[in-house]
């Protein structure tokens, strides 16, 4: 069956029709219909407008929720009122495996300093030095950070003086600050770019042990949602790739520490860690790469882009082994649900980069996407890096530390020379690049940034598609419209979807999901038909 | 080990926090808000809250819950959100098209001094408020008191901004719901009805919060106290305040009002609290308990004589919310078992007072602690101490419950684990034969369990 398609020009008017005029002008850029041929601009990045219902989050949330919450064994201390701590306390799955019963794990734990009207009044810092002491007296961890929620950064407490005090005075903890007060930036995104320079300033480097291994890499932007990286973890050491530092998904502090003894980065969501990529090539000398884990062809594809990166025959022939290994059962899986997800349509509305990286796992399943957009995504995670250079900077990025970053005299180590990097460009191994989510999608796709409540609404009654995806705050006004919502912060508590063995679990869930009984169930028979009633007449 | 590096050995914090046993104010203030029909509730700082309050919402009911942000940027904390509130305001009516919208503040407005009484002032003036909508407002700082707090504040404003003494008395009664689960709600109204008793209850989330799959999503669900209704409350007789926590705030501002006179009951979780709000509407709206509400209670009491050997002398540790855990508390007693830790983090003297009184002869020793470093962590030291039966809680007890072995029933927010609290009530004596039949499920479950083969037993 196929389906008539709304013009999507058309769409586009309707979603911005209801607006007041200034509203609809502005959300206008943030849609466009797409054309891989000749990318438009798309505008991303941008304060949300007030009123209008959005599902980004605050700048606090990238930085504590995203970054720095997998790593479980530093004390993720929040200074401020309960609230923030308690909201991301556990709530994004990160999953991670203590190497025993002894090892450090403060990741269901939640810290606060609890700040009541008197701090707000006369100051936190005193009440988070203390804190800090209680903490470390209590649990004695490697490391504290210290997460400034927005009164903090209002009333002027200095997290980043009170952390220096107390690591002198404590001596054997490494404790450093954030300054992610939840209005900073326009999302999330200003958070994780905050947690990058604070872990490359004060964690990164600080151990150059050598750990062994002879394929080092860096896994970025990787956060264990459902354990998708125990599954990148298991596919690496099949191939014999050492990872030495995860950011951040199953990690600990010491991985950040020696993490800049790799001679690779790969990146996974390039939103959130680019940042550090770039820092650590600039300082350490590592080059990076773009790799995606999500979808059994981008899993072969980004670990024969390892291999390449090596240049190292036995590797190249291992990859190709594991990728055999691996493929038959992935195989045997479409064949058998693709029949029942051939030519469904989804939509994906999500994170920074997977709105991207789950079309490839719909493709894979015959499904088409017709529109997707990024909550916290930049221009160049739609349009590619090329256009980073024209991205204008405004009031509310310009408050976000950009932190100078040379090479450092001692251990600065180019792994490749530059004309190695770009041979191996010139042979198709695209080194610091990313093309963004645009080229992959289709003429006349929908792209929207930052899309509201109403835009979702809209978007649903005029595609009526078979699956969409979101997060919680999504998932139930979504499915009461009768479309099942598939939750790509949460996985709906599922998952792993990376890698082979999460593209098979995908598969299932999405089959399960689109094909459920359920949705037919929706209207009560009497609905449908009416009740057929008796004729009983009474006659007097 | 989930929870491994929880000592036994206690030691006094002055500062720190570890796993709260309560969360901030503008949770409650959008939770409260939902129980008005047609209203949509806006936060007024950072969208970091606001979509932590509808996340946290979503996960405890799975359903949709609609709010907005004034989405603050740096400038606009600097410069005070008043614009951005006013923006807010222009958009919601003109895009959501609510009959109303409730906006509470944050710790940031708070903290820069934004007077919301002064912006809604203002966009009525600027004529961002149609004609014949409404906007209501309530602090909520949420760096004073907790979740429980918010929920009190956004009732009082309700009562404040709404209520009419038009000078004629209509023949019923409010009832301020302190803070409880849509179905308890629901049942409130169920058995008011079933007295013959015209009543006005406020906040209503039933309806809203437990909507159907209809294949539609209604932006505003059929449910929540209708605007005239929550205006003639200023004309009742007499007010019931639920819980004194969380809803007596909201009776209190209507007897400054409007002048309706209000006691403060328990909210009625278990056999006498039930006993209490009974005597109470009753005798408020005149009316005669009927059969059917003396047959539901003795079939709960039915349950407690049958089962009794089961409850008799249990160890209970409790986390949560006052106005909960003061009614539970009292209905473990009446189950003869044994509340001996109990910590809340909302703030207040009343909990401990009422609560020593509740366990004065059963239990006089039960560590109590309510307000600062009243945390889980703490509660979790002390039941290392004393190893208790049973634990009841939010869904984070069960970190607890699976390190120490402990039986564990989810009771009180967030439940983001299991589903039925927003389908099963938990107050009147339906209510209390649904908890005790959690509580004995649980315990007899771990019996089954733990017994040897030869006495395993068939019929228990």
């Amino acid at each position: 069956m196929t389906r008539v398609l709304p013009d999507p020009s058309v769409v586009k008017e309707e979603l911005i029709k209801k607006y007041p005029p200034k509203v609809a002008k502005k959300r206008g850029k943030a849609i466009v219909v797409n054309d891989p041929e000749k990318i438009p601009q798309v505008q991303a990045n941008i304060r949300t407008i007030p009123g209008i219902i959005t599902q980004r989050g605050c700048s606090y949330a990238g930085c504590k929720g995203v970054v720095l919450g997998p790593t479980r064994d530093i004390v993720n201390l929040v200074h401020g009122p309960i609230g923030c701590s308690f909201y991301a306390w556990l709530t994004r799955r990160n999953q991670t495996r203590p190497d025993g019963p002894e090892d450090k794990n403060y990741m269901t734990y939640c810290f606060s300093t609890d700040m009541q009207e008197e701090h707000v009044v006369f100051g936190g810092e005193k009440k988070l030095k203390q804190a800090i002491q209680e903490a470390y007296d209590l649990f004695h961890p490697k490391a504290i950070g210290i997460f400034s929620t927005c009164p903090v950064g209002l009333i002027g407490d200095d997290v980043h003086a009170v952390a220096k005090e107390m690591r002198e005075k404590l001596g054997d903890c490494n404790i450093f600050g954030f300054s992610c007060e939840g209005y900073k930036g326009v999302s999330q995104s200003a958070g994780h770019h905050i947690a990058n320079n604070q872990v490359f300033k004060h964690v990164v480097g600080l151990d150059d042990s050598d750990k062994g291994g002879k394929f080092k890499i860096n896994m970025l932007g990787e956060y264990n949602i459902g354990g998708d990286a125990f599954e990148i973890e298991r596919l690496l050491e099949k191939c014999g790739i050492t990872m030495v530092a995860s950011f951040s998904g199953n990690s600990t502090v010491n991985q950040f520490e020696n993490s800049h003894t790799a001679d690779l980065n790969v990146v996974m969501c390039h939103r959130s860690i680019n940042y550090m990529a770039e820092m650590m090539e600039t300082k350490y000398g590592i080059p990076w790469m773009k790799v995606n884990f999500i979808g059994a062809e981008s899993t072969a594809k980004s670990l024969r882009r390892i291999a390449r990166y090596f240049e190292d025959d036995e590797l190249m022939a291992r990859v190709e082994e594991v990728i055999a290994e691996e493929m038959p059962a992935v195989s045997s899986t479409i064949e058998e649900i693709h029949p029942k997800t051939k030519g469904k349509l989804a939509m994906l509305f999500v994170g920074g980069s997977r709105a991207h990286h789950y079309q490839e796992l719909f493709g894979e399943l015959g499904m088409e996407t017709l529109s997707a957009g990024y909550e916290f995504g930049h221009r160049d995670d739609y349009e590619g890096r090329d256009v980073i250079p024209s991205i204008k900077v405004d009031a509310d990025s310009k408050n976000i530390e950009e932190l100078k970053v040379t090479a450092d005299p001692e251990k600065y180590r180019p792994r490749k020379s530059e004309e190695d990097l770009e041979r191996l460009k010139s042979e198709g191994l695209d080194i610091r690049d990313y093309e963004g989510m645009m080229p992959d999608m289709k003429k006349g796709s929908l792209v929207i940034d930052d899309i509201s409540h109403y835009e979702s609404e809209k978007l649903i009654e005029l595609y009526k598609p078979d699956i969409f995806c979101a997060g919680i705050k999504e998932k139930y006004v979504v499915q009461k419209m009768g479309v099942p919502l598939k939750q790509l912060h949460s996985y709906d508590y599922g998952g792993p979807y990376a890698g082979f063995t999460g593209a098979i679990n995908f598969y299932k869930d999405i089959d399960r999901m689109v094909n459920s009984r359920v949705w037919k169930l929706i209207q009560a028979p009497w609905e449908e038909n009416g009740v057929e009633l008796e004729a009983n007449y009474v006659t007097q | 080990m989930l929870l491994r590096h929880t000592k036994k050995e206690v030691m006094e914090r002055q500062a720190l926090t570890v796993n709260p046993a309560k969360t901030c104010q503008p949770i409650g203030a959008m939770y409260a808000a939902l129980g008005i029909h047609g209203c949509l509730p806006h936060s007024h700082g950072s969208q970091g809250c606001c979509s932590y309050h509808r996340s946290t919402l979503t996960r405890h009911y799975k359903e949709p819950v609609m709010a907005a942000t004034s989405s603050f940027t740096e400038g606009s904390s600097v410069f005070g959100g008043q614009a951005n509130l006013v923006t807010a305001i222009n958009n919601i009516f003109t895009v959501y098209e609510p009959d109303l919208i409730a906006v509470h503040s944050t710790c940031l407005s708070e903290t820069i001094g934004d007077d919301l009484q002064q912006i809604v002032t203002k966009a009525k003036d600027d004529g961002k408020i149609p004609e014949g909508k409404q906007v209501i407002y309530a602090p909520t700082p949420s760096f004073v008191g907790s979740h429980v707090t918010g929920y009190a504040n956004m009732v009082a404003a309700m009562a404040e901004q709404f209520a009419e003494n038009t000078g004629k008395e209509l023949d019923q009664i409010n009832i301020v719901a302190g803070w409880m689960e849509p179905a308890d709600m629901r049942e409130i109204k169920r058995i008011a009805k079933e007295l013959g008793a015209e009543i006005r209850l406020f906040p209503d989330t039933s309806d809203v919060l437990d909507a159907p799959q209809t294949g539609k999503h209604v932006f505003y669900p059929k449910g929540g106290i209708s605007i005239p209704a929550l205006e003639s409350t200023g004309d009742s007789k007499s007010s019931i305040a639920l819980g004194c926590f969380s809803g007596e705030p909201g009776a209190v501002a209507l007897d400054k009002k409007c002048k309706v006179p209000f006691k403060t009951d328990d909210i009625p979780i278990g056999l006498r609290a039930t006993d209490r709000f009974l005597m109470r509407l009753g005798k408020a709206a005149g009316a005669k308990i009927p059969e059917s509400i003396t047959d539901e209670r003795g079939r709960l009491v039915d349950l407690m004589t049958d089962m009794e050997q089961y409850f008799h002398g249990k160890k209970v540790a409790l986390f949560g919310d006052p106005d909960d855990l003061i009614p539970l508390a009292e209905f473990l007693v009446d189950l003869d078992m044994k509340p001996v830790h109990i910590v809340s983090g909302t703030p207040g003297r009343r909990f401990e007072k009422r609560m020593r009184d509740i366990l004065s002869e059963s239990v006089p020793d039960a560590n109590i602690k309510n307000g600062p470093q009243a945390d889980m962590y703490l509660l979790h030291q002390w039941i290392k101490n004393e190893p208790v039966d049973l634990l009841i809680g939010n869904t984070y007890g069960k970190y607890i419950a699976r390190d120490e072995d402990i039986p564990f029933v989810r009771y009180g927010f967030p439940i983001l684990d299991r589903v039925g609290h927003s389908y099963f009530p938990s107050v009147g004596y339906m209510g209390g034969l649904r908890l005790a039949e959690k509580i004995l499920g649980v315990l007899m479950d771990r019996q089954d369990r733990d017994a040897p083969e030869e006495s395993f037993e068939l019929v228990m």
